[in-house]
């Protein structure tokens, strides 16, 4: 029957014929201009500078074992503590889940065959590579150690290779200001015919929000940074007050950008747990406009908060209460977005594979983390726990418990349709677990010692706190082997794993309706546009192992070849 | 804001320059556009930072600034404005030729554009090597003495005008070689790069001879400094007081124009490290923005353009005029300040 | 305003505009600049600037308008565009807010060090 013959052509595996293996040899790999193949490329070098920066931060929590020194000394502390910092927000967080994820599975989403500006798409990914080249040349020569934040004057005065680093986050900046305009402007222009803004899965609202906030608060960073370096190099005085220059201006200027960099880093992870909410309850996402204006809202207040990194360093009383009131105003947006996907789970039917155990738990962690940002944004109490490990747990707790785990959920959602293969279940399991238990156990105690004064860069620390930051080395190892286990267990199963069909997970948004791995061209039939959380419209297909979208197995419904429309 | 593609645009086949992934000319175009517009705004953004510190050190230190613009020659600021203006009304030619399929004339446009860039980097060119010679430099290393004043060309200037001098011999020599080889297409591309770069030394030359004769030497600039400084000698100059303890020690002792400096606020360098990174910045989207135009002048000699394909003369014509753009604050905000 | 569009025949989203326009907005902008200089030694006190930022906006307003098309330009594109100048302002505008305040604790840095300026530091010694 032609009709299955059709099915199994555009919705089951595709062996030959996707874009994996379209084209063969280096430099199809290289010089390639396809979304989906910018996105692995992206995927395995956030993943090496994920490892790279784990394993530093790996060294800092064994120093920490005890209070005096193990084998690090305090200068050496310092460097590692900066790169750890450094290349987990630049060369990881920040194009995790936009540049690696939504490069493969944005165009998809919206039936388009591709992002709009493609050649740029991949000189992104070539300034990623080069900016964190630079910020390992900066390690392997001559280290860093003024903190991921580069503040003056210490980073006017220090020996270390503040050049170097500064001019390696200057380019991962302009890479992802190119990604985020991509995705702007792929959003805006390249939905296919039909694809209105409201019928948009909700990771696409998240990278939206996203790449208005890389569009708009980056270009602040790369001036930063280029002031910086002419700041060293030719003593320009700006931010110098041996020169009459204001130091406190630049952490204006950083925060500027580096603030609204946070959700950067949080809002595409929260577009992934909106779709593996619903697509794992089996259940229309609940409250589909407010998570999507939630997310917009997010990015546009992620502007007026900068001041609330700020609040010791001699900011003004007026400044400082603007700031802190707008901070807590963030708190509402973000909770509309927690109700949202409790409802969505409520009476659900959820079933506990693996990405929806990395959702539930990013729920519950960036719930603590979003708690705890609340004393933070208040003024008295920020007084007694700004720069302590309190600080240190609450951002870990958005970053890592947020947008780490929102990318392995996404990943392992994912996954079929990327390497169109199967990943062993118990394992995926299992490091999910490992990873949860671990991290907890890593920034829990943190929590506690912050909040009884344990500040934070510090090599050397009072043996009162010791108990807390041995729990919480030991946390560090399992997080660390849950994460290579959860990193394993993926790889192997692109080379080991059960061959699957188009739509394993019967969700319903349109990067579903295709082979798995797609084809170069995404979609070689006429899509059919439903509602991206109308469940009932995809039917299980005993024969693919796969869900098919409805229309498609009525008897004269089969795909028609041809471009990706709407039928 | 729905998406209106494909409502009135006819199913005809993908044309020579769509690219695959679009649907249709237009959609490329829209996309496009969008992009160079929101391109703009990181421009716009970028330069920002540098407006920030202009306004916050102008608003702290207003005296920084009313004895600093004395050092700006505000004709030859506002005469490189008319340039970059002119430049502007070329590129808008160029872009409304390209869309009605005149290749010529956006290839003659965009080359009076070129070279309008040239000669705005030229003057440029004057004034920066001018203010290295009498020792304007940033903050740190701001040591005036104008007795410094070289007689002849400025060794900045000629070390300046090393690479633009290679480049004329090396396009000048490619534009006679494939002359002579008898292939024009690519000596009229070579020949309009020469002439580009043509443009560098008539700019640098106006504004040398300008600088010679038309009385834009160092000694006015002084006096003017000295005669302005007499208005606002009232005492609300509040740093002023430490201003003579370290003039002294900024300045060499013993230069002829030692007691009009002494007088210069010792911040002063700061308005000098603000208008360097402005200018600069500047400077470095003019070249961007030349050898952008470059791309467009070589692709008009192959005449691709037509009126469903003109995209990139619009595009590189919006980065132009956002360069002018910017010029257009910069100008009063450095050389007119009163 | 004159005849936005030239009368020619053209298909799609081509919209040239018409050259004496495009000439009348140069004289414009020439003649602006050169109020502007002149008016620069007119004696207007502390509103010069004021003076000088409104002619340069006009200016801008010119360019904006017509060289860059954005009189008949997408609604979409002009909000991108225009959006841009509000974070310039909330930036400029909240930084400047601040800085007001703390700008004594700056000034007075150097004048402890002075005037042997050359091993200034702060306290913090770097480390090596």
């Amino acid at each position: 029957m032609s009709n299955a013959v059709f099915i199994k052509q555009h919705f089951g595996h595709a062996e030959k014929n996707n874009y994996l293996n379209v084209s063969k040899g280096w430099k199809s790999w290289a010089f390639t201009l396809d979304h989906k193949r910018i996105g692995v490329m992206y995927l395995i070098g956030i993943t090496t500078a994920l490892l790279l920066a784990g394993v530093f931060a790996l060294v800092l929590r064994s120093e920490l074992f005890i209070p005096g020194k193990m084998f690090l000394t305090e200068a050496q502390y310092n460097r590692m503590f900066t790169l750890h910092g450094a290349i987990m927000v630049f060369s990881f967080i920040i194009p995790s889940i936009p540049a690696a994820l939504g490069n493969f599975v944005l165009p998809m989403m919206l039936g388009a065959k591709d992002v709009a500006f493609p050649r740029m798409n991949l000189m992104s990914f070539y300034l990623w590579v080069i900016g964190t080249f630079f910020l390992v040349v900066a390690m392997l020569t001559n280290s860093l150690d003024t903190g991921w934040t580069f503040y003056t004057p210490y980073s006017i005065r220090t020996s270390t290779g503040v050049v170097a680093a500064t001019f390696g986050t200057f380019v991962l900046g302009f890479s992802s200001i190119f990604t985020g305009l991509n995705f702007l402007v792929t959003v805006n222009t390249m939905r296919a015919p039909g694809m209105t803004w409201f019928k948009m899965p909700l990771f696409v609202w998240g990278i939206y929000a996203t790449a208005i906030i890389q569009v708009l608060a980056t270009p602040i960073l790369g001036i930063t940074l280029l002031l910086l370096i002419a700041e060293r190099v030719l003593q320009i005085g700006i931010f110098d007050p041996k020169y009459g220059g204001d130091p406190v201006l630049f952490q204006h200027f950083f925060w500027f950008y580096s603030h609204p960099a946070v959700y950067i880093m949080i809002l595409p992870g929260m577009g992934i747990i909106s779709d593996l909410m619903a697509v794992y309850c089996r259940k229309k996402i609940f409250g589909y406009s407010f998570i999507a204006f939630s997310s917009v809202a997010i990015a546009i207040l992620g502007f007026l908060v900068w001041g609330h990194h700020m609040f010791t360093s001699g900011q003004s009383e007026v400044v400082t209460l603007i700031f802190s009131a707008i901070t807590f105003s963030v708190a509402i947006p973000s909770a509309v977005k927690v109700f949202n996907w409790l409802a969505t789970m409520y009476k659900g039917c959820i079933s506990l594979v693996t990405p929806m155990l990395y959702a539930m738990s990013f729920i519950f962690l960036f719930g603590i983390g979003g708690l705890t940002g609340l004393f933070l944004g208040a003024l008295r109490t920020d007084i007694h726990l700004h720069d302590t490990y309190f600080v240190v747990a609450h951002f870990h707790y958005v970053m890592v418990g947020g947008t780490l785990t929102a990318l392995f959920g996404g990943l392992y959602h994912w996954w079929p349709k990327m390497f169109g293969r199967m990943y062993n279940e118990l394992w995926g399991r299992i490091g999910c677990l490992l990873v949860f238990i671990g991290f907890n156990l890593t920034f829990f105690p943190q929590f506690v010692m912050g909040s009884r004064g344990m500040a934070r860069r510090y090599a050397r620390y009072d043996p009162e706190f010791q108990i807390f930051h041995q729990w919480s080395t030991v946390g560090a190892l399992i997080l660390g082997a849950g994460i290579v286990i959860a990193i394993a267990t993926l790889v192997h199963a692109v080379f080991r794993g059960k061959l699957c069909g188009g739509n394993p997970f019967g969700a319903a948004s349109l990067e579903w309706q295709s082979s798995s791995p797609p084809s170069f061209h995404n979609f070689d039939h006429k899509i059919v546009l439903n509602d991206p959380y109308d469940f009932d419209s995809q039917i299980y297909d005993p024969d693919l192992d796969s869900y098919v979208q409805r229309s498609f197995t009525v008897p004269g419904q089969e795909p028609v070849p041809g471009k990706p429309q709407t039928v | 804001m729905t998406s209106e593609h494909g409502d009135h645009h006819d199913d005809h086949e993908h044309g020579e320059f769509i690219a695959h992934h679009f649907e249709s000319a237009e959609q490329q175009f829209d996309a496009g556009k969008l992009g160079i517009w929101a391109f703009l705004v990181t421009e716009v953004l970028f330069f920002t930072g540098l407006f920030c510190a202009y306004v916050l050190y102008r608003f702290h230190h207003p005296e920084i600034f009313v004895q600093a613009h004395h050092f700006l020659d505000k004709i030859l600021g506002g005469g490189n404005t008319i340039v970059l203006l002119f430049s502007s009304l070329t590129m808008a030619l160029a872009v409304r030729a390209s869309q009605l399929g005149q290749n010529r004339t956006v290839a003659t446009m965009v080359l009076v554009t070129m070279v309008c860039a040239s000669i705005f980097l030229g003057v440029k060119a004057v004034e920066y090597s001018h203010k290295w010679d009498i020792g304007i430099f940033v903050r740190a290393h701001f040591s005036l003495d104008e007795s410094h004043h070289p007689k002849g060309i400025s060794p900045y200037l000629t070390m300046i005008s090393i690479i633009p001098l290679i480049l004329l011999f090396v396009f000048g020599a490619m534009a006679l070689l494939y002359r002579f080889t008898n292939s024009l297409f690519r000596a009229a591309f070579w020949g309009g790069m020469t002439l580009m770069v043509a443009g560098y030394f008539i700019g640098a030359i106006g504004g040398y001879f300008y600088m010679k004769v038309g009385g834009g030497d160092a000694h006015s600039t002084a006096g003017k400094v000295i005669e302005h400084h007499d208005d606002h000698a009232d005492g609300h100059d509040p740093g002023d007081d430490h201003a003579q303890e370290s003039a002294s020690e900024s300045q060499p002792a013993g230069g002829a124009h030692d007691h009009e400096t002494r007088d210069l606020h010792h911040d002063i360098g700061i308005f000098f490290s603000i208008y360097y990174c402005m200018t600069g910045l500047h400077a470095i989207h003019v070249v961007g923005g030349i050898v952008a135009l470059a791309w467009i002048f070589y692709r008009s000699l192959l005449g691709h353009w037509r009126s469903d394909y003109f995209g990139p003369v619009d595009y590189v014509g919006l980065y132009w005029h956002l360069v002018d753009l910017i010029w257009i604050f910069l100008f009063p905000l450095l050389y007119l300040i009163n | 305003m004159t005849a936005p569009h030239d009368a020619h025949d053209h298909h799609g989203f081509a919209h040239p505009v018409s050259k004496s326009l495009l000439y009348v907005v140069f004289i414009v902008l020439v003649g602006l600049t050169v109020l502007t200089v002149v008016a620069n030694d007119w004696p207007l006190g502390s509103l010069d600037i004021w003076v000088a930022m409104a002619i340069a906006t006009t200016k801008a307003f010119f360019v904006m308008a017509f060289f860059m098309h954005m009189w008949w330009e997408k609604g979409l594109n002009v909000a991108v565009f225009l959006s841009s100048l509000l974070f310039v302002m909330l930036f400029i505008g909240l930084t400047l807010l601040d800085t007001e305040s703390y700008r004594e604790d700056v000034e007075r840095f150097p004048i402890f060090d002075r005037p042997d300026s050359s091993s200034v530091g702060p306290p913090i010694a770097p480390q090596k």
